[in-house]
């Protein structure tokens, strides 16, 4: 009950206010700014046909009533809330009349996908290598794996990417420039096997910058961890190295490691989508990336508005697991 | 007086940190080539001036673009643009942060707790989304101060954080209390007496908000929602794309900007690393003793 009350309480209501500030920020940005969007797309539909103006009239009145933009900005907002409620984001202006919420349920499987399982590697090699690092840190691998970390820690995912395709899909053709898989959708081992042909360098691109990440950090935990008394104990007592670094310095260094991987979502979601686009992969980047160029703004409105519910959601289930792995707050 | 102080530093940390040595040389080059910008015999909009397409010579030492630029020059003027689209986004930051941190640390109770709690839900926001979805927005009407200051407006909230913390401690001191009762006021009491303690710690962040803003500014250039018609790193890689400069066997054409931009953000990311160990106290203390 306790626990409830000092934990998992204020962690819903900061969840909701996450929501409330992205959703409400999301909703003000495009009604703040100086170009009205209507106007936009009944500029860019008039641009190359003369239209009867009784028609430009009723298209000006229904894309203002598809975006939402009739009545005072506080009744917008109530309908704006009223919408998302009911799971509709509108339709889409570059595949009419598709709705958006399809598109992107579309994309949806393969950016989870890439970014579940590049999470789970880059977590788990990181804080191990940085752990390894950390206690043999006067080695010479331990040295030299450090210097190429902090080299590749600062370099965009972007940048990344680019050197990825240039080197593995460019010069040595090993993997394909584009695309997501090839063949009939099917749990056989040939799809499945161009999945993860498809899909190597871009979840490599994502691995490399977050392992760089998470092994700064497990170092610098770890470089605290070894001056304690436990680990010089279990030194003195013969314990086996392996047994120590394993079972003792990385278990108790995971625990900061978790609440930083509900922090540093955001960041790993936003390399997913430019590694999508620059590898043309199925999803949510790459629908971002043709929502962009058709400047179909309910497209990458539902994907902000999405984005955000979903990484403040993820979150949130992270920091609901942390009590499964920290006893001291399970005993509180 | 002050002057020496930052001297007898710049040499401490030459003399003792790697990462420094490194990360200044690195930025170094980098200024050389953001000022030779201002003496590039081409102007940054000039077309078809040197023959097109060449790869790398010792006449075209970053061989030309397929709109008749010289690479090298070219690149020159990318490096200024992108500096300063994230040097303005850092400032403009960094203020907003500064402002956001003594408020809440030094006023505490309610109002920290509630602005406190706003913050840490920016912090989780995914901001490239919101980003992309302004510049769409905005396309057309992006200007290189416009993009500046957007980046800038969408990064204060991690640093805010730190300098509560700061001013949190710096508020138990007793030297705060001697103002408060000899009559200084809250504005007073925090710009004269706290900034200064702030300033180290600002300079180390300041440095570290670099990586972020160009990598934004790179990432928005590709994706084409910045000024395309002016030259960052961002745009040039964008160009490089839209001609289909890999397909094509142009490597040099995308090869020199990406070159530039890794160079840029190690070179930051080691002097912020530097910066920060030279601030951490305990590093300072070992130092110390390796001194002796």
């Amino acid at each position: 009950m306790n626990l409830l009350r000092t934990y998992i309480l204020p962690r819903i209501l900061q969840w909701a206010l996450v929501i409330f500030v992205g959703i409400s920020a999301t909703f003000l940005i495009p009604r703040l700014s100086p170009i009205n969007p209507v106007d936009e797309m009944i500029g860019r539909m008039t641009a190359f046909a003369s239209i009867d103006p009784h028609a430009v009239v009723s298209m000006r009145e229904s894309a203002t009533a598809l975006f939402g933009l009739e009545g005072t900005l506080l009744e917008q907002y109530g309908r704006f809330w009223a919408r998302l409620f009911t799971g509709d984001l509108g339709v889409s202006f570059g595949n009419f009349p598709r709705p958006v919420s399809d598109i992107i349920g579309a994309g949806l499987p393969w950016t989870i996908g890439l970014l579940s399982i590049a999470i789970l590697i880059s977590w788990i090699s990181g804080v191990f290598l940085g752990a390894l690092a950390g206690y043999f840190h006067d080695r010479r691998w331990a040295q030299i794996l450090e210097r190429f970390v902090v080299v590749v820690y600062p370099i965009p995912y972007l940048i990344i990417a680019f050197v990825l395709i240039f080197v593995f899909a460019w010069w040595l053709k090993w993997f394909p420039l584009v695309g997501g898989s090839r063949g009939q959708p099917g749990l056989t081992w040939d799809y499945i096997s161009t999945l993860l042909y498809f899909g190597f360098l871009p979840a490599l691109s994502l691995v490399i910058g977050s392992t760089a990440f998470r092994f700064i950090m497990a170092k610098s935990l770890t470089t605290t961890e070894i001056a304690s008394d436990y680990v010089q104990y279990a030194e003195l007592a013969a314990v086996p190295k392996r047994k120590i670094i394993l079972f003792y310095v990385a278990r108790n260094t995971m625990l900061p490691q978790v609440t930083d991987l509900a922090l540093s979502l955001g960041a790993l979601f936003e390399g997913a989508l430019i590694t999508e686009v620059l590898f043309a992969y199925p999803g949510l980047g790459f629908v971002l990336y043709n929502a962009i160029y058709n400047a179909d703004y309910n497209i990458i409105m539902g994907i902000t508005l999405l984005s955000i519910a979903g990484i403040a959601t993820a979150s949130l289930l992270i920091d609901l697991l942390y009590p499964i792995f920290d006893p001291r707050v399970r005993l509180r | 007086m002050a002057n020496d102080v930052l001297r007898a530093t710049i040499r401490d940390l030459f003399r003792f940190s790697l990462s420094f040595r490194f990360g200044s040389i690195i930025l170094m080059i980098v200024g050389i080539l953001l000022l030779l910008s201002f003496f590039s015999p081409f102007e940054s909009d000039d077309r078809r001036v040197v023959p097109r397409n060449k790869p790398p010579s010792q006449e075209f030492i970053l061989g030309t673009t397929g709109t008749g630029q010289d690479g090298f020059w070219l690149l020159t003027f990318a490096i200024r643009n992108t500096l300063m689209v994230s040097g303005v986004a850092v400032l403009i930051g960094r203020t907003i942060a500064v402002m956001v941190g003594m408020l809440t640390g030094y006023l505490g109770g309610k109002t920290d707790r509630v602005i406190s709690s706003i913050v840490d839900s920016i912090i989780v926001i995914p901001r490239l989304p919101l980003l992309i979805l302004i510049a769409a927005i905005l396309q057309g009407e992006m200007t290189v101060l416009s993009l500046a200051l957007l980046l800038g407006i969408l990064d204060w909230a991690h640093p805010s954080k730190r300098y509560r913390a700061m001013i949190l401690s710096l508020r138990e001191r007793e030297f705060t209390h001697t103002a408060i009762f000899s009559g200084m006021n809250a504005v007073k009491v925090v710009v004269q007496e706290h900034l200064p303690f702030l300033i180290p710690l600002l300079l180390a962040d300041a440095v570290a908000g670099f990586l972020w803003a160009i990598g934004m500014e790179v990432t928005l250039s590709v994706l084409g929602l910045s000024d395309l018609s002016t030259p960052s790193i961002g745009t040039l890689i964008f160009w490089g794309n839209y001609h289909h400069a890999l397909l094509r066997g142009r490597v040099w054409i995308l090869a020199a900007p990406i070159a530039a931009s890794v160079l840029m953000v190690v070179g930051f990311y080691l002097v912020s690393l530097s910066l920060s160990e030279y601030l951490d106290p305990r590093t300072r203390l070992s130092r110390l003793t390796m001194e002796e």
